[in-house]
């Protein structure tokens, strides 16, 4: 009895000895380094592997920043704040980045455009733009409104207002998902602190968006007579205002004739 | 008989206009010719703005492999090249053309010519010139189908088992242009030395069929093949499984399989390009539909708009709730008439009852889809991860294997849109997987 529990005992702890000793062996040799800069980007980084910066996730990220292949304010969701955190653990100086958000270029909420029929089919923006007639809009690249948007923003930065889609400047991380995913393409970057931004995306002819919606860009040229920096350009049909040149005075947005041009009031 | 898995039998409505010859319509005032009526690379107009325009003459040339020639047909000036609406809700550039009402014709149109002593390079380049592509509604141009290998080719299908509702366009051309088939079939089984060709037609046309059977006579290469009456009983790969008992799949073409399959309008079309010298720039089109007067068949120019034909047809009786470009289960909802009919359009169809609009509920995992699916797919299954956008994992459950044939919207008690969401994603992951190459 007493010999076999000796036996036992003995197998085993020779036996725990070889483990151990092959463990600590092979954890010699199969050491992985993980460098220390990276680390403690990890821990500074939001951690939500959004995947805005264009990388696989935040740790892949903070690999690349700290090898130097991204600069320290790649993170479009930490901002200039997270920047200036990184370049301490790097050594690098901080550029200070301007805050962008997501906006949407389209104002033709249920009230201002004109609808020309009725959808019924799946109730989200990739499906209802592969038939005719943009969701039962009059305007072929107005905002739909079925908030495919809305499903991808990680940050509850989107929501559907009056029939179209509305960012919240201030939860938007820029993480630019929503850019992706709309198929009218009606979303793009502007400065947090932008001034002015026009609410439009047709590129129609005037008359044709006249009967449309009554907040579209009629493609007068107007606004781009009146800037005093030529920061407004047409695209197409389309006013966009170049924002490195933008002072923010305003005088776009007054005599816009169809008040497509918004003036962003401070929150 | 052969005939595949699945499918469905839905109310046929062709009793409407099945009876009605088709009557020739004459072109308004203005035409529209989009650039891209066919699948690939859009045609680049070669014509500026004012200049004249003879019937027949091309004014979209293709751009590219797989392209085709756009054709004028009618005769007059060039109004405008500009971006107008088709069917499919984008715009795409077009010709605008003013009619001169005189159809001044280019030179050796609808001269008679014969096929014994052309060349295989010269008949595709005849086919090619002529504009002419798959009439069916997929749009596939025909010169492409037809410059596969004549080695590996055994069979020619002429599909004309119409099995889409509603439509009777290919009823009527058995009936009244039974000649041009055989003699379209004719042509292309000359420089197919080896195949054999088989006009297909579903038993619910056996009028037409026995018309074709006498017209045939002793003819030895070419045979009338009955199939059974289902939907989609005229899709490309179950049509080849009834004719042949060959299965083809995404990642094949039907030549894979020693086929060739050609709508029965691109059979006339081939004929009369090659034996009349008259190009692709008219089609059949059928109107039809509870809110449309007078349903009925029409030999229409293309380039007319739906408003023309619609109004051809006596308007609506009642306010149609739907029009549909093509058929029921397959076609496009448009959302206005001022679009132009292109080589793709085989009707116009204007339904009071929405029944499409039913508000879709919760699934009940009854599995009535996964029965009807022709494909042997999973529509419940695939049409979540479509919503969801994991096109990923909707390649893994073959969501690429949908022919969009719409027989899982159709059966499902809950009214979801499951067809709509499978191709919408079906055509995501087509680009992400031609991306990833």
């Amino acid at each position: 009895m007493l010999e076999g529990v000796i036996i036992t005992s003995a197998v085993l702890g020779v036996l725990g000895c070889v483990i151990a000793l092959i463990l600590n062996f092979a954890g010699d040799k199969f050491y992985v380094s993980i460098n220390e800069k990276t680390e403690k980007i990890i821990e500074v980084l939001p951690g939500n592997n959004c995947g805005g910066c264009g990388y696989a996730g935040c740790s892949a990220l903070a690999e690349a920043i700290s090898n130097g292949t991204a600069a320290p304010n790649a993170c479009p969701v930490g901002g200039s704040e997270l920047a200036k955190e990184i370049a301490k653990i790097t050594g690098k100086k901080a550029v200070d980045t301007k805050r962008m958000v997501a906006f949407v270029h389209c104002g033709g909420d249920c009230v201002k455009s004109v609808r020309k029929g009725d959808y019924s089919g799946s109730s989200s923006c990739i499906s209802a733009k592969a038939v005719q007639g943009n969701g039962g809009k009059a305007c072929l690249s107005g905002c739909m409104g079925y908030g495919t948007c809305v499903d991808v923003c990680e940050f509850g930065a989107l929501s559907i207002k009056n029939g179209i889609s509305v960012v919240d400047k201030e939860k938007c991380r820029a993480c630019g998902k929503c850019i992706k995913v709309c198929p009218n393409s009606l979303i793009s970057f502007v400065p947090y602190d932008a001034a002015v931004t026009v609410k439009c995306s047709s590129q129609e002819r005037g008359a044709v968006v006249k009967s449309q919606c009554s907040v579209g860009c009629l493609g007068c040229t107007l606004c781009t007579k009146q800037c005093p920096v030529n920061a407004i350009q047409m695209n197409g049909n389309v006013a966009r205002i170049d924002y490195s040149l933008c002072t923010s005075c305003g005088a776009c947005a007054e005599k816009c004739p169809s008040k497509c041009i918004i003036v962003n009031t401070v929150q | 008989m052969r005939f595949f898995k699945g499918g469905v039998h839905p109310y046929d409505g062709k009793e409407l206009s099945k009876n009605k010859p088709v009557s020739k319509l004459d072109a308004g005032e203005e035409l529209v010719f989009p650039m891209q009526q066919h699948i690939g690379a859009p045609a680049a107009p070669c014509l500026k703005k004012g200049d004249s325009v003879l019937v027949g003459q091309i004014i979209g040339t293709a751009s590219g492999f797989v392209s085709a020639n756009i054709l004028s047909s009618v005769s007059g000036t060039v109004k405008a090249l500009e971006p107008r609406a088709i069917d499919n809700g984008t715009k795409v550039m077009s010709v605008v053309v003013t009619n001169d009402f005189e159809y001044r014709t280019v030179e050796g149109f609808g001269k008679d010519k014969s096929y014994e002593d052309m060349d295989r390079d010269s008949f595709l380049e005849a086919v090619k010139n002529a504009g002419i592509v798959g009439m069916g509604g997929a749009n596939f141009p025909a010169h492409i189908k037809l410059a596969a290998d004549p080695e590996k080719i055994d069979r020619i299908i002429v599909n004309a088992s119409e099995c889409e509702p509603y439509l009777t366009s290919d009823y009527r051309a058995m009936l009244e242009r039974a000649e041009e088939i055989i003699g379209g079939l004719s042509v292309i089984l000359h420089f197919f030395p080896k195949a054999s060709g088989v006009i297909a037609v579903e038993d619910n046309k056996s009028d037409a069929a026995e018309h074709i059977q006498s017209l045939i006579g002793g003819q030895k290469n070419i045979s009338l093949k009955v199939l059974q009456t289902k939907y989609p009983q005229g899709a490309e790969r179950m049509l080849i499984y009834a004719v042949t008992g060959r299965q083809i799949n995404s990642k094949m073409l039907p030549a894979d399989a020693g086929c060739i399959v050609h709508n029965i309008d691109t059979v006339c079309s081939i004929y009369r390009a090659i034996c009349k010298s008259i190009p692709s720039i008219r089609r059949i089109i059928t109107v039809t539909g509870d809110a449309i007067t007078n349903p009925q068949n029409f030999d229409a120019p293309l380039g007319m708009s739906f408003r023309e034909v619609v109004d051809a047809a006596g308007g609506f009786k009642t306010n149609p709730q739907k029009i549909i470009s093509g058929g029921p289960m397959m076609g496009k909802s448009i959302s206005s008439l001022d679009i132009p009919i292109t080589k793709g359009t085989t009707s116009v169809l204007a339904l009071t009852k929405d029944q499409a609009s039913a508000k879709s509920s919760n699934c009940i995992r009854c599995g009535r889809c996964v029965k009807a699916c022709p494909e042997h797919l999973v529509p419940q299954k695939i049409s979540v991860l479509a919503a969801e956008r994991q096109y990923d994992e909707f390649i893994k459950w073959n969501g690429t294997e949908c022919v969009g044939c719409g027989c899982c919207s159709y059966v499902c008690p809950a009214k979801r849109p499951l067809s709509q969401e499978i191709s919408t994603a079906r055509a995501k992951s087509i680009q992400l997987l031609k991306s990833r190459k």
